[in-house]
């Protein structure tokens, strides 16, 4: 019996010892796996970095040790020739402000040419390139920036006259002929963007080195004012030789231009700007406060808003609703300490679709107008952070020439029993009682409300106008395609009603009226009248005020008050709402933010691309640092 | 052994062409112009829009007929060319890849394999572990149930606004470039760790899971009960157990790995953490087609590779594989 039991224990024993050996090689092989992972993931942890764009990766010049800001526990920092000019590998936080909220997409190119991507790295034109005149959205007045002064010698001359003592930031001196240069591209290459206002414009000639002179035939005065703040003057030295193709469309890495900041570094999520000392600007201007800008792509709104919260942000433009509430509790700082809290930027108008029935008739589109719950819009969707719009759709800073005699007689505001009673009189009925009207002719009516998806403030409302437009009677349902079949829906002219904004601050309000009476009707549609409302005598209107002087604003206020007289009757597009231009900053490192309280500057507090020369740039020339 | 290989490598690339046909196809069949969408950002003057619309859809090559698209196309990936993005314009589509795919390596392999192996290795411990199992099987379906896009929020709310621990935006710090220094790679660490924990989180939690079950199962299995009737220790008769576990464990990896893709992109996008997340939300949205390609050719790629090397791995860890193959052989 025992020696049984000591045998199967012997037999045991001996399988235990083979099986525990095999057992151990099995270990080894996981322990293997799991020591190759963790060095493989601390290679990526090194290499990972490594591979962002930002070519130099290494580039620490010895003298920058004061200026590093790195604890102790570690110096060492592999060392490279110096590359002039010395550049930190990390930036203090009281020489540097963090912008967000321009960029929609990682930097792609510094050419001041390719308009539609600017925002992934604004400053480009602002910065770096800069423009002839800067315009106060706010005031309304054109000053001069590179130029030092321009006026009209006779109605076909323009007379420049540039600064003296301007450089490019590689050392070359700007002249008048770089701004005949940049002027004549785009009489060779019709893909630059103003190469239209070579329509009227004759010739652009320097005579010695600070003057131009411009010859028109009837010129538009209104869009050549727009122009001078608009058009980034470029180095003729650097670009005479570059090819049409790298012109128009070339990424133009490193870019030299004459103005404040240059181009840092930039990767994926950030663009890095750094001062520029020898500005010509400082003594004119000021000196910008931050020695660098820090502009931070976040790829969602959550992101943002806790960047906000915890301060790492100085300046954010995206919009983050609910930000009215933290600007009260004062986590954040607005323009406006109450309800709008932020200026008005463009304006949201509805685009009717006029080609398609009811939208043809004028009479359903005014009683639509009266219709729409504004109010609901201000105070729901967007939580006060917008204001109602003007029924002609200008923004606040040109409501000198809203008619106020043409308002009284035919604005229209959110009265659904007003809408009913229209919709009445046009002969619009509900026949088959399903709480909807029907058209005179006894057909059904069911309308769609686009936005793209994921414009969230955007897809509340037009939720509100559906919903609205219901309460009147009108069948509208909201939809919300994605951004490229929303755009090709507009600018095909398949929409039934859609939203769009593409008229921004400007210094005339010919830029509105551009965009909701552009003609000729085109099969593509791209850029201003997407409800292809058809009116010759409105669009000879709009071409009038185009050609009116800038100093005639008597004659201005005349051309628009016949433009809104017919854009009140016809109703061919309804403005809704004042987008805002949204920012919201904080005081904890940078001071003397713009704010409608006395004693404080008066300019853009944008960091969006177009708005550095409306007074975004003289925001930062001056921030303060904060005790 | 080669013919089993072969054979894999036939499939493989079989797949390879499917996928790629069905990823070049499927942007196209999306309503609207890509480059119209491109052209209305810059709000033109309807002469100069004119002009550039047909420039540039010249200049991406979509002035000819599809199926001549198709074949450009194929022409020019076998040549490494995977177009410029209309979205990013001008820059090339690989270069934009070239910097984003680190960053989506660094995330996805140490959160795949580290939760695939700690998941494991704690499932199998827990089992039949009264007071484990009762806790971890709750926690681990609540894990495996949570949204990535969602713990990704409570993580970067919790660490990184409440107690401010952890930075809750970009892959390091807005206030750094990156240069070689233990600060530096410190601070990647730091950037890194909250997205990758929400992803951790929550594919651990279905491992743990699955390999608890596996390993109840295994330890009903005949040769367990023989082992134990043999008067073997328990660790012994676990580690067995867990060897015929990990078989089903490592098949799931392969099957999972799509997921776990798409899963990290959404992950990205929260954290605003630069991989090709952030990209092809809004390559989709502007309807670049070359960019589109180029991010799923990345993904196609990668589970294919992942794929492959699994199929590897099992031939090494089972090698009931290697018999059934030589079998098949002779």
């Amino acid at each position: 019996m025992k020696f049984e039991r000591v045998l199967v224990r012997e037999l045991f024993q001996g399988l235990l010892n083979i099986l525990k050996k095999e057992e151990c090689t099995m270990k080894r092989v996981w322990s293997t796996t799991v020591v190759l992972l963790m060095a493989l993931s601390l290679v990526l942890a090194a290499c990972a970095p490594a591979a962002t764009p930002t070519p130099q990766i290494v580039e620490v010049p010895k003298v920058e040790t004061k200026i590093v800001e790195v604890p102790k526990v570690e110096t060492r920092i592999v060392e490279v020739t110096p590359v002039p000019p010395p550049s930190p590998v990390t930036y203090e936080r009281n020489e540097t402000i963090y912008v967000s909220g321009a960029a929609w997409g990682p930097p792609n190119d510094w050419n001041p040419f390719i308009t539609w991507s600017k925002a992934n790295t604004t400053g480009t034109i602002g910065f770096v390139y800069e423009t002839l005149f800067a315009f106060d959205p706010l005031t309304g007045k054109l000053t001069p920036w590179l130029a030092e002064s321009g006026a009209w010698a006779d109605a076909n001359t323009y007379n420049l006259k540039l600064r003296r003592g301007i450089t490019w930031s590689d050392g070359k001196p700007m002249t008048a002929a770089d701004v005949v240069f940049t002027f004549d591209l785009a009489k060779k290459y019709a893909a630059i963007w103003y190469s239209p206002t070579w329509v009227y414009l004759v010739s652009a000639t320097a005579s010695g080195d600070y003057d131009v002179q411009f010859k028109f035939n009837q010129p538009l005065y209104q869009e050549w004012d727009n122009n001078l703040y608009n058009i980034a003057i470029v180095p003729q030295h650097l670009w005479k030789d570059r090819t049409e193709e790298d012109i128009t469309s070339g990424a133009n890495p490193n870019p030299v231009g004459s103005g404040a900041y240059l181009y840092e570094t930039h990767s994926e999520d950030r663009n890095v700007w750094v001062r520029n000392e020898n500005w010509w600007g400082i003594p004119v201007f000021g000196k910008p406060a931050p020695k660098r800008i820090v502009d931070i792509r976040f790829s969602s709104n959550n992101v943002a808003l806790g960047a906000v919260i915890k301060g790492d942000v100085d300046l954010s433009n995206n919009f983050l609703p609910g930000i009215a509430t933290l600007s009260e509790k004062g986590y954040v700082k607005t323009y406006f300490a109450q309800a709008p809290y932020m200026l008005s930027a463009n304006t949201a108008v509805l685009f009717l679709n006029t080609t398609k029935k009811p939208l043809d008739d004028a009479k359903f589109r005014r009683a639509l107008a009266f219709a729409i719950d504004v109010p609901s819009i201000v105070n729901v969707a967007y939580a006060q952070l917008v204001k109602a719009a003007s029924p002609t759709g200008l923004l606040p800073s040109l409501s000198q020439f809203d008619d106020p005699d043409v308002l009284a007689r035919l604005g229209y505001k959110f009265d659904t029993a007003r809408a009913r009673q229209l919709l009445a009189e046009a002969g619009y009925r509900d026949v088959n009682n399903d709480t909807f009207v029907e058209a005179p002719d006894g057909s059904k009516i069911a309308l769609e409300v686009t936005c793209p998806f994921g414009w969230t403030d955007w897809m509340e409302a037009i939720a509100i106008i559906a919903k609205s437009a219901q309460a009147a009677g009108i069948n509208i349902k909201a939809v919300t395609p994605d951004y490229g079949a929303w755009n090709t829906a507009l600018t095909t002219g398949t929409f039934d009603m859609t939203l769009n904004n593409w008229a921004g601050m400007s210094n005339t309000p010919w830029t509105l009226y551009n965009l909701l009476f552009r003609h000729p009707i085109q099969e593509i549609m791209g850029s201003g009248n997407f409800g292809r409302y058809d009116n010759k005598q409105v669009f000879d209107l709009v071409d009038g005020l185009a050609k009116v002087p800038v100093t005639d604003v008597a004659g201005m206020k005349a051309a628009c008050k016949a433009i809104q007289e017919a854009m009140l009757t016809d109703m061919p597009m309804i403005p809704l709402w004042y987008n805002g231009l949204w920012a919201q900053y904080s005081d904890a490192v940078w001071t003397n933010w713009p704010t409608e309280e006395p004693g404080t500057p008066k300019t853009l507090p944008s960091t969006w691309s177009g708005y550095w020369q409306m007074g975004g740039l003289l925001t930062l020339i001056n921030l303060k640092l904060a005790e | 052994m080669k013919r089993y290989f072969q054979r894999k490598l036939l499939i493989y690339i079989l797949t390879f062409f499917l996928a790629v046909t069905i990823d070049w196809l499927i942007p196209r069949f999306m309503p609207g112009d890509p480059v119209q969408t491109m052209l209305s950002r810059a709000q033109l003057r309807a002469e100069a829009a004119e002009v550039m619309y047909g420039y540039y859809t010249r200049a991406f090559g979509l002035d000819v007929p599809v199926w001549q698209q198709y074949l450009n196309f194929w022409n020019a990936l076998l040549h490494g060319d995977l177009g410029t993005s209309v979205y990013l314009f001008p820059q090339r589509v690989a270069d934009v890849l070239r910097r984003a795919v680190p960053y989506d390596l660094f995330l996805l392999l140490p959160s795949i394999l580290l939760s695939w192996w700690v998941g494991n290795k704690f499932g199998a411990f827990a089992a039949r572990h009264k007071w484990l199992d009762n806790t971890v099987l709750p926690v681990g379906y609540i894990l495996t149930a949570t949204p990535y896009m969602w713990l990704g929020i409570l993580l970067a709310w919790l660490f990184g606004i409440v107690l401010g621990i952890f930075p809750i935006a970009g892959a390091y710090s807005f206030a750094m470039r990156p240069h070689l220094s233990l600060v530096f790679v410190a601070d990647v660490l730091k950037h890194w760790f909250l997205p990758f924990c929400s992803l951790f989180l929550v594919f651990v939690g279905g491992w743990a899971i699955g390999m608890r079950n596996m390993i109840i199962y295994e330890l009903e299995a005949d040769y367990s009960h023989y082992l134990e009737a043999l008067g073997a220790p328990r660790r012994l008769i676990r580690a067995y157990a867990f060897r015929n576990a990990i078989l089903p464990q490592i098949t799931g990896l392969a099957l999972q790995l799509g997921v776990i893709v798409a899963g990290a992109l959404v992950t990205e996008v929260v954290f605003s953490y630069p991989g090709i997340g952030y990209l092809l939300l809004a390559a989709i949205q502007n309807q670049d087609y070359f960019l589109i390609q180029g991010c799923f050719l990345f993904i196609i790629s990668g589970v294919l590779l992942a794929n492959f090397a699994i199929d590897i791995a099992y031939v090494i860890v089972d090698p009931r594989t290697r018999l059934g193959m030589t079998g098949e052989s002779t």
